[in-house]
């Protein structure tokens, strides 16, 4: 079928809306949207690259090994135990992944809570990576949940565990993803050339951020308060009735770090697709999200601080996990953020990214502390992932990758937003007509 | 003045959390309900009678309908320490202390107020007002926060099923709900484990200690500790040498998270309006500069 459609010499011309929707428009319409799809399926450049041969081995190994997951049960390809219920598949994709989208939220609210304009330009690709990440993390829970079949119980299920810090979070982690689909939706009206539903999708978008904002702060902060059930089990450096205040904050500047590091990368690989004058403006972005970092890093810093008084916790840092709780703090904390105040005060892009690159290791070792690696530190067996779950990580990882370039190249994710600019322009010259329109 | 406010607050999260979360709240995540009271059944287990015969250990896995205890009449079992599995909802062990050995049987504690309970997002586990805390096949998604959160680390998960389920002692549940005791009371021949309602175990407990001033430590394991327990223990010597965690918190394990789930049903509540108040301060300023700007112009 596609083959066949591929071999019509075609050009794609853009869909617009009959004016007067009858039948035959509808099925010319249809007929033309399914063509549209199918040709923008193909993908567009080499296919042979090293990394989709490298990334492409990854995906299909790690399909396998899904595979005799769900045949065998997690027991065969993962090393989770009756000790240690939460590995890699908990910590690393779910925990981490999700502080790591944090840049979404903040982003969202920078840009259309402050109306600070000069990060607009980077909002689309922010919010894509955003949705991309939840999509994909959602589907790595599928994986380590024992009963995915009952994921939905939650949600529609006559059975609401409000209790739970668990059922918070399962209903705000869906509930976001939806408003960033929400938040992204306009591109995807723009993709296929609706222009009315476009504005429609943009009418929504100031509504979902607001959610969006709401629901992160609900979750993000609520993937620590998990881990206050885990008293006694969890290593007291870093056990504290102040970790789902501090999961919050470390997600503002993990988040922030993952988009400028995310940005310096898709410089150069999608560097077709973003247009001059978001290129000279790049810098400029990095400074100031820099600054933001600063700031949600020291009230960190100072959150850690309390922490060690308030819990009568500092006679544990002489011992073997205060080395390593001072490596995560000092030495991914305290120095990223350092480096982000010289390199913001001089403009040092370099610098900059250097202490995104930093920030990003610390959260991740602080995400991966309190889930697995302080998580019952005593153990004389401590849980350390298989190979297998190493793998499906990475598997998780690249698929999501290809997705995020497939949407890249084909939707104006980069482009300044027609609409919305026309939509500014005419309204600064107070005319109103396009509303009649 | 401050109280006032207090109670304001906790009004409105109380409005908001039944509002929001519907019936399935039960008011249960602002602690207004306290969770049965001692009357439900439980176990009174006494350490200075038990003999290490495992009749328990056999008694429950024909109940059920479990794998045959393994070595099951060897004595070199009691070399290692073993915990409970998916195929044993309960083990006995044995402990070197200052008076000799001591055996101790093992299972799941049937808390008050339990931590895999309130950890549960489906109530696939529950407390029941007779004493068990049982799990349900048809809720549970297999998240596994219960096993994170028991701090006696009780669910068991089965990780070698396409189809696994959580596992652990149900109290006899059936047997509790047709008028019998629990198959590892029944079977016990030196009477170790006594069967009745946690109210009365704990008077006997208490006569016990009166009686036999010198062969019990004066406390009982499971009255205060994660908030009381309907399985108690009895001992001669201090319950960390039986391999018991005496650093629990005296709190129902619920109350651990209970803050949280306030202020975050008050953040969800007042943040939209909150973010939308800023949104239109922000694009009323927005409209003044450009009109400012517009006269400039001029």
């Amino acid at each position: 079928m596609k083959r066949q459609d591929s071999k019509m010499p075609m050009r794609v011309e853009p869909l617009r809306r009959a004016t007067r929707p009858s039948f035959r428009a509808l099925s010319t319409e249809f007929a033309r949207f399914v063509r549209f799809i199918l040709e923008e399926l193909k993908p567009k450049g080499k296919i042979l690259t090293p990394f989709n041969v490298i990334t492409g081995v990854i995906i299909l190994v790690g399909l396998v090994i899904i595979v005799v997951r769900f045949a065998k049960g997690l027991g065969a390809v993962t090393n989770l135990s009756q000790e240690f219920p939460w590995g890699l598949w908990i910590g690393f994709d779910v925990v981490t992944g999700v502080a790591f989208a944090g840049g979404a939220y903040v982003l969202t609210f920078m840009v259309y809570i402050l109306g600070l304009e000069k990060y607009h330009p980077i909002a689309r690709i922010t919010v894509l990576n955003g949705f991309l990440a939840y999509a994909f993390y959602a589907g790595a829970l599928l994986l380590d949940i024992g009963r995915p079949w009952h994921i939905f119980n939650p949600i529609i299920g006559n059975s609401f565990g409000a209790a739970s810090v668990m059922f918070l979070v399962a209903w705000h982690f869906f509930l976001y993803t939806v408003a960033e689909f929400v938040e992204f939706s306009p591109a995807i009206g723009e993709w296929l050339g609706y222009r009315r539903l476009t504005r429609i999708l943009q009418s929504l978008t100031l509504a979902a951020v607001i959610f969006g904002i709401m629901l992160s702060t609900g979750h993000q902060s609520g993937l620590g308060a998990l881990f206050l059930m885990a008293k006694g089990k969890l290593h007291p450096l870093w056990y504290s009735s102040l970790l789902p205040v501090s999961f919050f904050v470390s997600s503002i500047f993990a988040g922030l770090s993952m988009v400028i590091l995310e940005g310096t990368i898709s410089e150069r690989v999608f560097s077709d697709r973003i247009p001059g004058t978001h290129k000279a403006s790049h810098g400029e972005i990095v400074v100031g999200l820099s600054r933001v970092c600063v700031g949600a890093m020291f009230v960190y810093l100072f959150l850690e601080v309390a922490k060690l008084i308030n819990e009568g916790t500092i006679g544990y840092l002489a011992t073997p996990m205060g080395a390593w709780y001072l490596l995560e703090v000092l030495g991914f904390m305290l120095i990223p953020a350092g480096l982000f105040l010289l390199g913001a005060r001089s403009a040092n892009l370099f610098m900059l990214k250097i202490a995104a690159f930093g920030t990003v290791l610390g959260v991740a070792l602080n995400r991966l502390n309190v889930s697995i690696i302080a998580y019952k530190w005593n153990a004389p067996f401590h849980y350390v992932p298989s190979w297998m779950e190493i793998w499906v990580t990475l598997a998780v990882i690249s698929a999501e990758i290809w997705a995020l370039r497939w949407i890249v190249r084909r939707m104006p994710v980069y482009e300044e937003h027609e609409e919305h600019l026309d939509v500014e322009e005419l309204s600064v010259k107070e005319g109103v007509q396009w509303k009649a329109m | 003045m401050d109280i006032r406010r207090r109670d304001f607050l906790k009004l409105t999260g109380l409005a908001a959390a039944t509002g929001i979360l519907g019936p399935g709240g039960n008011g249960r995540v602002l602690g207004a309900e306290t969770g049965p009271k001692d009357d439900g059944y439980g176990l009174l287990i006494d350490t200075t009678r038990c003999v290490g015969c495992r009749s328990c250990e056999l008694a429950c896995a024909e109940a059920n309908g479990l794998k045959e205890p393994e070595q099951f009449g060897d004595e070199a079992i009691f070399q290692r320490v073993r915990t409970t599995s998916p195929d044993a909802f309960t083990v006995v062990n044995r402990y070197e202390t200052q008076k000799g050995q001591v055996f101790r049987k093992q299972q799941c504690m049937h808390c008050l107020q339990p931590a895999c309970e309130s950890a549960c997002l489906v109530r696939a586990l529950r407390k029941h007002p007779e004493g068990p805390v049982t799990w349900n096949d048809k809720k549970c998604l297999g998240c596994r926060y219960c096993m994170i959160s028991c701090p006696f680390d009780v669910p068991k998960f089965e990780y070698n099923s396409p189809n696994p389920r959580i596992r652990k002692c149900t109290l006899c549940f059936e047997r509790v709900k047709a008028g019998k005791q629990t198959a590892c009371a029944e079977a016990c021949p030196v009477e170790a484990i006594r069967f009745g309602k946690r109210s009365e175990l704990l008077e006997t407990a208490k006569t016990r200690i009166y009686q036999n001033q010198d062969s019990y430590v004066h406390s009982i394991y499971g009255e205060h500790e994660a908030g009381g327990t309907s399985v108690m223990y009895l001992s001669a010597v201090p319950f960390e040498q039986l391999g018991l965690n005496t650093g629990l918190d005296k709190k129902p394990y619920p109350e651990l998270t209970q803050e949280y789930l306030h202020n975050i049903v008050l953040v969800d509540l007042f943040f939209p309006i909150f973010l939308l108040g800023i949104s239109y301060a922000v694009k009323g300023r927005e409209k003044e500069i450009k009109a400012q700007t517009r006269e400039e112009e001029r």
